[in-house]
């Protein structure tokens, strides 16, 4: 059917613990995302959501396993091809957004091209315009992000997300401090990137309502994936009480 | 514009507070040492205008007379007697002086004929010392006419300039007339014409000047000249031109460099301390700057990881640091450049003779202001170093996740 935008292989991530043992915080994942799929990742604090997030956005290496880029093994890469790849292919949306205070929100999206380019060009201005617009927030793109409310924020971290046009883009709590009405428009405009782009996402969030909008759920206790990960989930279930 | 130089501008801009501290660190150190720069530089032009106002940069003189015993000292050891030097004239100056003229870098060549020589006047008997010259030449050399206080600078064959200090000793005015007599026996009266004071009592106290011709006559060296006076276009070349000189004709050349030695070795002492003070200065800039930069790295630990995780490499991020430090020295220097303008300024307009010249003449030279900038900047890439290796170092896991 589709290919895969990332496939993770038996992936283990073990840390140095206190008493010289390592300690095993995921114990062999196997994960696969396609193209325009758009995936909740669920489960409870100390799961390990957030190592399994950074081994996927190639900002961790695993201890075990592989994780493929496009059909492409990524274990062998040094430090610099790793960055040039992440730059690429992969966007970041935080759940404390991380915007960078000392520039417009425009300046913000165009960040990741410019890293890619080096010097800010008319195209790039242009895109991160169309980007800003696609998210709602054309009037405030040459605001100071600092002045921006926590919702408009999330849709700046999107749009610059979305600059390099990457095949993934991996949104970490997105909406975790954000309002219930912030939180449906962020999540609606993921969306509609989601179709309209054919961006894969990975979405990892604590709210059920959200989860069940989304194409599959993953769901993540002690660092093993507990769902079946194939067919779309009856989520639901777990939305309603 | 490339992002690492937008990306320094903008965190520089936004730490509005430690930036202005850090820029004016540096630019108080930049306007020490340009000031210091300015003045030293001054003052030594001041002190060697001083000292070489009555001297020639190089003087030439006959090769040394020297015993040659007869027999062969192998077979026998006589007593070598050192020769005395006789006062005598260089031969062929003449010829020599235009060969001299024609070298590279030298200015003026003029003879002199000097000698000593007692000034006589009623009681008053004085030694000096009497220097024959050409005046068209030797005003090239020392500025006599304008070091004249009393009376005209004209110099016939029987008239005579002498200084403040013999002047008094002799109680003569100009217009009086005086007897030079010489060890030889030779004696003339000549005429008073013009008192100089060439700002050091020694000199007003010694230096009698007459004409060429009456130099010879007075000191039994008809035709003849014993110095060759020379004055070079390049103070600090003078020894070099000597011993090219020396090289060439064969006389013995004495630079103001080797007749001077105590004021050059003193001189160049106040180089080298000046210098030891001006790093002393660069050093403690670059660790204002290095300290300020170490806490904005920390400061900005999260926004480094974001950038790194959006694709920046390495480098990258090092070199927003990196061009912060070199942006800092940059403007610092700028400052500290204006600054230390102003105050040459002030210090002009402050500090007079009594005279209302200036105490001494202060250039402030642009190449000074650029060689400030340059190195403030390298001084700031230096001191980024440390911090910017920091930055780059940062895990993009810990820094987004701390």
């Amino acid at each position: 059917m589709a290919e895969a935008v990332i496939r993770l292989e038996g992936v283990r991530k073990a840390y140095p613990g206190a008493g010289g043992e390592d300690v095993e915080v995921l114990h062999g994942i196997d994960l696969g995302l396609d193209r325009g799929e758009f995936v909740a990742l669920m489960g409870p604090s100390g799961s390990g959501k957030s190592t399994l997030l950074n081994l996927v956005g190639l900002l961790d290496r695993p201890t075990g396993g592989r994780i493929l880029i496009a059909g492409a093994d990524t274990t062998a890469l040094d430090e610099a091809a790793i960055t040039q790849l992440r730059g690429k292919r992969i966007g970041f949306v935080f759940q404390y957004h991380y915007l960078i205070p000392a520039f417009t929100a425009i300046e913000n999206v165009m960040m990741p091209m410019l890293l890619a380019r080096g010097r800010p060009d008319e195209a790039m201005r242009k895109r991160a315009a169309a980007l800003l617009a696609q998210v709602g927030l054309t009037q405030w793109e040459n605001n100071k992000v600092n002045f921006l409310s926590g919702g408009q924020q999330q849709r700046v971290a999107i749009a610059r997300a979305l600059a390099m046009n990457p095949a993934l883009v991996l949104a970490d709590e997105p909406t975790g401090n954000l309002d219930t009405k912030s939180a449906d428009g962020v999540f609606s405009v993921m969306r509609e990137v989601n179709r309209a782009e054919g961006t894969a996402f990975l979405f990892v969030t604590h709210n059920p309502t959200l989860a069940a909008r989304c194409d599959r759920l993953v769901q993540l206790v002690d660092g093993r994936i507990v769902t079946p990960a194939a067919a779309p989930q009856p989520a639901l279930a777990a939305a309603s009480p | 514009m490339p992002f690492e130089v937008i990306a320094a501008l903008r965190f520089l801009g936004e730490g509005r507070m430690q930036t202005t501290f850090i820029i004016v660190g540096a630019s108080i150190g930049v306007a020490v040492v340009v000031f210091m720069s300015a003045i030293l530089t001054g003052m030594q032009a001041n002190i060697i205008r001083r000292s070489l106002l009555s001297q020639p940069h190089i003087v030439i003189q006959p090769a040394e007379e020297v015993a040659r015993p007869l027999r062969d000292p192998r077979d026998e050891a006589p007593t070598v007697q050192k020769r005395t030097q006789r006062l005598l004239s260089i031969d062929q100056w003449q010829a020599h002086s235009q060969v001299i003229r024609d070298m590279p870098g030298v200015d003026v060549v003029t003879p002199t004929v000097a000698g000593p020589a007692f000034a006589l006047r009623g009681d008053a008997n004085r030694s000096v010392s009497l220097t024959g010259i050409d005046p068209d030449d030797f005003v090239r050399i020392v500025p006599l006419p304008d070091k004249i206080v009393a009376g005209t600078w004209r110099l016939t064959s029987t008239d005579v300039l002498i200084g403040t200090e013999l002047a008094t000793d002799l109680g003569a005015a100009v217009g009086d007339k005086m007897r030079l007599a010489t060890p030889n026996g030779a004696a003339l009266t000549l005429t008073i014409t013009g008192i100089f004071d060439l700002g050091s009592k020694g000199v007003n106290e010694r230096n009698v000047y007459v004409l060429l011709r009456t130099a010879q006559d007075l000191l039994n060296l008809t035709g003849g000249a014993s110095n060759l006076d020379v004055t070079v276009k390049d103070l600090w070349q003078a020894e070099n031109i000597a011993q090219r000189i020396n090289a060439r004709v064969g006389l013995e050349a004495d630079s103001w460099i080797r007749t001077n030695n105590q004021l050059f070795i003193a001189l160049n002492a106040q180089t080298i301390s000046n210098t030891a003070l001006r790093i002393a200065v660069a050093i403690c800039v670059a660790l204002g700057i290095a300290s300020v930069l170490v806490v904005s790295v920390v400061q900005k630990s999260r926004e480094i990881g974001i950038l790194r995780a959006m694709g920046a490499s390495r480098l990258q991020v090092m070199n927003v640091f990196l061009i912060q430090g070199g942006i800092v020295g940059l403007v610092g220097s700028i400052f500290g450049s204006a600054i230390a303008a102003a105050f040459l300024k002030a210090w002009e307009v402050m500090l007079k003779n009594p005279d209302g010249t200036p105490l001494f003449q202060l250039h402030f030279e642009p190449k000074l202001a650029v060689w400030a900038a340059i190195i403030a900047t390298l001084t700031g890439l230096a001191a980024a170093v440390t911090p910017a290796r920091r930055a780059a170092r940062l895990d993009p896991v810990v820094a987004i996740r701390g």
